[in-house]
């Protein structure tokens, strides 16, 4: 196949992706969308393979073969709450490739450039191997951190701010090294270079605290498209090009998504570290805890509470997934539809484990996405609700974020919840939620608790509500 | 600790200081408690509920007195004419007492006790912040003050509240205007809009015109602006332009309205006369005005407290005994008001009294006989400010305050010479970069944008999926793998191609699929 109708070919998948990842906004043409992309990567792979440079089809298939058997496999058996463990492991995968094909074009003696060709090339490489390496192994430890392989709390290295400058420097000096020496004396920049990379990959994830996770994965895989894109320059590839940017840009908007739900500035998040430092221990140190006596109800209370309202809306949290909740909840909902009430869920930007992760695992308990709504769909809703659940959640629905400028969380956007009739909190404890806030709505007025656990009593409310529904209809 | 609830003496009082509910809880808090026999009844409440939940029941008023360590009430105490002896002396030297007491205007009977070497606690001046809502037992007798309002006004009213079509003809609904949107107008014009009338209600903070709104009603605002909020969520008065806006409105109102409930009162400040007798005679025979501050004074000329007359055909309810006529109510929450004020004072076996406990503090009028009232000023409601005694206020509920709304930031000159800058440095680069490294720029630069605009309308719930396909199609790094592989099987490139190869397969085939598994899980 000529190098034209390659060009061609890529042009179509590049078309392909962007359609693809257009098919996503909405859910009725997000099928379409990922057909799409798979039309797009086959026909990419296809047209290189048979490119002009490619003449070792065995190796190409052992690898391209062994590598798809994986992927299906892992996507076959992924439970939907480990998404973002799946989601952060891939990342590592196109940080890693992204390692190899630096390293791999630059011992390849058979590209042949001259002067400032040459040196701007050199320049590609390196960027792109440090790109990688520090995606790879940052994309590791996040995934160590989801899996719980290792601690979610925050390890802060004192001066890590300078040790990150530190390595920032070394690694500007190995580039200085590296570029326009031959290939022998530039290898062990290069690796010296992969090294730090790796290094700060793992200082820079290892420094933030579990529940920044959204923002963290977002942001690795925003670096996995600046590396793919980087391994695009180093190769003259426009497809390369083209999908980094693109996934690139991607993670971009999701970690920006992400920073404006929890009201954390994205610079923080570049230059990571964020989540443990900025006063959050000293801040819930002045602001006064809200005083109170919460007012606890039992499950049958509950329930009668529920039979009684005309509109509801759940609002799940990361503990409702946690224990497994969402398909009791489904039913229980299910139930309450049929009774003729109006029962909705809320959905908050951070809430789950990456962006849009609640909306996956309700979806796989089958809640019908036109009754899943966004903050910002349902927030003027809240004051002609007549109740309210909130599971497992506790941060996203804090009204200290809004009242109290002495909270820590205080600017976060959040559903205002205490402006229904009445709020039923379901948590296990009077303990605070992630950012160690107290929340003052657990002692309004209008909100009373179901303490223990969430399956539990989502399984005992729906029990109660059967058999009084049974009895309703014999 | 033994905690001694008397029958209320006042002739026409019905409430009690403790139901059985609340009884069952100040036993729990480990008081023993004595109830005076038939203390209950005129509440609905019968001697043996009592006992069913372990309280004593005492027939001898004199022993119940002198043998309580603490004694709750609901009114101040006073003479009792059976006994011939004041309420005050039959109390145990140095026992506590918790009723209402306004001290203000109770100067004797604070002496009284002081002489008694009496620990008392004023339920009527805890302060009101947000901690101390579950014992404000001021807005428990104000929410009943204000539903019994609207019924008494419908038992004097000779029409329905709520409009009907009925095949005999059309009936109009009833015009309910409410003045003063506190705790009672906020009831009032719940329990009107409840039976269906159409209500006006009227505030001097304009603080409170969404819970006015929310509460069904309309709120009416006068072209002139003055705001009434005189802090601790009391109004104060208004300037003289106000007032006869305000009084111009009322007039007008009156000729409309079939019922005007008035609930203005100033603290320390007499009721503020806002319905004058020719408003009154303005309005439609057999409309009711039913004023809540008539203890104070009144807000209407006609009023006569505790009474109901029949003045120009309408009727003017001056009852100031509201929230005793729903005294099972009443006396429940007031009950529970007396236990959370107890538990936060340590319950029986802690009991005592904590002078650095702001809600305490506030209530607190004697300790051990000493004046300890009114409380060193803190975070206490500043006074209204005083011009002259007749004008409107309105006691209130606290509104949420407003949330701080950020300033965005304006790009400051240290954006444009960012921008300079950086263009300068594409120029500089532009001139010396080769042209095949600047048309790669040029692709990436144009997908980034694309990419920007069209990931932007992705909807927030499919941020998931939007992960795993861009995971998938980062994949394409493969590409790179694939064009190094094909050097002779030992070259170092070959070798780590196609371990990029694999990897980058991966994530291939593992995204698109996992993509596939997610989306089919959306259905409608």
């Amino acid at each position: 196949m000529p190098q034209s109708l390659v060009t061609l070919a890529y042009i179509t998948a590049g078309i392909l992706f962007i359609f693809s990842l257009g098919g996503l906004s909405n859910q009725s043409t997000a099928r379409r969308g990922n057909t799409l992309g798979i039309i797009g990567m086959l026909l990419a792979i296809v047209a290189t393979a048979l490119g002009p440079q490619v003449t070792s089809y065995g190796l190409l298939a052992g690898a391209l073969g062994v590598g798809c058997v994986v992927g299906a496999a892992l996507a076959a058996r992924v439970q939907m709450t480990s998404m973002p463990q799946l989601v952060a492991i891939l990342h590592s995968f196109v940080g890693a490739a992204a390692v190899l094909v630096g390293f791999a074009s630059y011992l390849d003696t058979g590209i042949h450039v001259e002067g400032i060709e040459a040196r701007i090339h050199e320049v590609e490489t390196f960027v792109g191997v440090f790109v990688g390496a520090l995606t790879f192994t940052g994309s590791i430890i996040a995934f160590a951190k989801l899996q719980g392989l290792i601690g979610s709390r925050p390890l802060l290295l004192p001066g890590r701010h300078l040790l990150n400058l530190a390595a920032f420097g070394v690694c500007v000096y190995m580039g200085y090294l590296f570029v326009g020496a031959d290939t022998e004396s530039g290898v062990m920049p290069l690796i010296v270079n992969t090294a730090i990379a790796s290094l700060v990959g793992i200082h820079v994830v290892m420094a933030i605290g579990g529940a920044d996770m959204p923002v963290v994965v977002s942001m690795l895989n925003s670096y996995s498209g600046w590396a793919a894109a980087a391994a695009g320059f180093m190769l003259s590839n426009d497809l390369l090009i083209i999908t980094g940017a693109l996934v690139g840009s991607s993670g971009a908007i999701l970690s920006y998504i992400m920073c404006k739900a929890m009201n954390r500035s994205f610079i923080s998040v570049i230059f990571g570290g964020f989540g443990a430092d900025e006063g959050k221990a000293p801040a819930r140190a002045t602001s006064d805890a809200p005083a109170g006596k919460e007012r606890s109800i039992d499950v049958g209370e509950t329930v009668s509470l529920l039979r009684e309202a005309r509109k509801v809306i759940i609002v799940p949290g990361y503990g409702m997934a946690v224990a497994q909740a969402q398909s009791p909840l489904y039913e229980v909902t299910r139930l309450l539809r049929d009774a003729g009430a109006d029962v909705r869920f809320a959905i908050h930007p951070v809430a789950g484990r990456l962006p849009g992760h609640m909306n996956v695992l309700l979806a796989e308990a089958k809640v019908p996405y036109d009754i899943v709504l966004e903050m910002e769909e349902i927030n003027p809703d809240f004051p002609e609700t007549d109740v309210v659940i909130v599971i497992g959640a506790n941060d996203i629905v804090n009204p200290g974020a809004l009242d109290d400028p002495a909270s820590p969380i205080y600017g976060m956007p959040i559903l205002e919840v205490w402006k229904a009739k009445t709020c039923i909190v379901m948590k296990r404890s009077m303990a605070s939620g992630y950012a160690g806030v107290e929340n003052p709505l657990f002692f309004k007025e209008n909100t009373v608790m179901l303490f223990g656990d969430a399956r539990k009593n989502v399984d005992a409310i729906l029990a109660d509500l059967r058999t009084k529904h049974a009895g309703a209809a014999a | 600790m033994k905690v001694a609830v008397p029958k209320e003496i006042r002739p026409g009082e019905r409430r009690v200081a403790a139901t059985p509910e609340s009884t069952a809880r100040l036993i729990k808090l480990g008081f023993e408690v004595e109830i005076e026999s038939d203390a209950g009844l005129a509440a609905s409440f019968g001697n043996e509920d009592y006992e069913a939940v372990g309280a004593v029941i005492v027939h001898d008023t004199r022993a119940l007195w002198q043998s309580a360590d603490l004694v709750l009430k609901v009114l101040p105490p006073e003479q009792n004419t059976a006994l011939g002896l004041h309420e005050a002396d039959l109390l145990k030297e140095g026992a506590a007492l918790i009723s209402f007491l306004w001290p203000g205007k109770n100067t004797e009977l604070v002496s009284r006790l002081a002489a008694r070497k009496v620990t008392a606690l004023a339920i009527d001046q805890v302060p009101r912040i947000s901690r101390a809502q579950k014992m404000d037992a001021l807005s428990v007798m104000a929410n009943i003050a204000g539903y019994r309002a609207v019924v008494e006004a419908a038992s004097f009213f000779g029409r329905f509240f709520t409009g009907q079509m009925t095949a005999a003809g059309r009936v109009a609904p009833a015009k309910v205007l409410v003045i003063g949107a506190g705790v009672a107008g906020l009831a009032a014009i719940g329990a009107a809009r409840g039976l269906g009338a159409i209500v006006y209600a009227f505030d001097t903070r304009a603080a409170v015109k969404d819970q006015v709104k929310s509460m069904g009603a309309e709120f009416i605002e006068l072209a002139v602006e003055e705001e009434g909020e005189g802090g601790g969520g009391y109004a104060r008065e208004m300037s003289d332009a106000y007032v006869k806006a305000e009084m111009a409105m009322f007039a007008a109102k009156a000729k409309e309205v079939d019922i005007i409930i008035t609930t203005a009162l100033i603290p320390n400040k007499p009721a503020p006369l806002l319905i004058t007798e020719p408003m009154v005679r303005s309005m439609k025979k057999g409309s009711v005005i039913v004023d809540l501050a008539a203890e104070n004074g009144g807000n209407c000329a006609c009023t006569q407290p505790g009474q109901v007359v029949e003045k120009f055909g309408v009727h003017v309810i001056g009852f100031n005994d509201m929230p005793s006529r729903l005294a099972p109510t009443a006396s429940q929450l007031y009950g529970t008001n007396l236990t959370h004020l107890l538990a936060d004072m340590g319950g029986a076996k802690s009991f005592h009294i904590d002078l650095n406990d702001e809600v305490v503090r506030g209530a607190l009028v004697l300790q051990n006989g000493e004046l300890m009232w009114p409380p060193p000023k803190k975070e206490v409601p500043p006074a209204p400010v005083v011009q002259r005694p007749s004008r409107p206020n309105l006691p209130v509920v606290k509104s949420e305050p407003e949330p701080h709304k950020k300033v965005a930031k304006k790009a400051g000159p240290g954006t444009f010479i960012g921008i300079a800058v950086l263009a300068l440095a594409l120029a500089w680069f532009g001139t010396i970069a080769p042209a095949a490294f600047l048309s790669h720029l040029t692709v990436f630069a144009l997908s980034c944008v694309i990419g920007w605009q069209v990931v932007w309308n992705v909807t927030p719930a499919l941020h998931t999926p939007l992960m795993s396909v861009t995971n998938a199609i980062s994949g394409i790094i493969i590409v790179g793998g694939m064009l190094q592989v094909s050097g002779p099987l030992s070259s170092p490139s070959a070798i780590l191609g196609a371990i990029a190869i694999l990897v980058a397969a991966i994530n291939v085939a593992g995204g698109f699929l996992v993509t596939k598994r997610m989306l089919r899980m959306f259905q409608r």
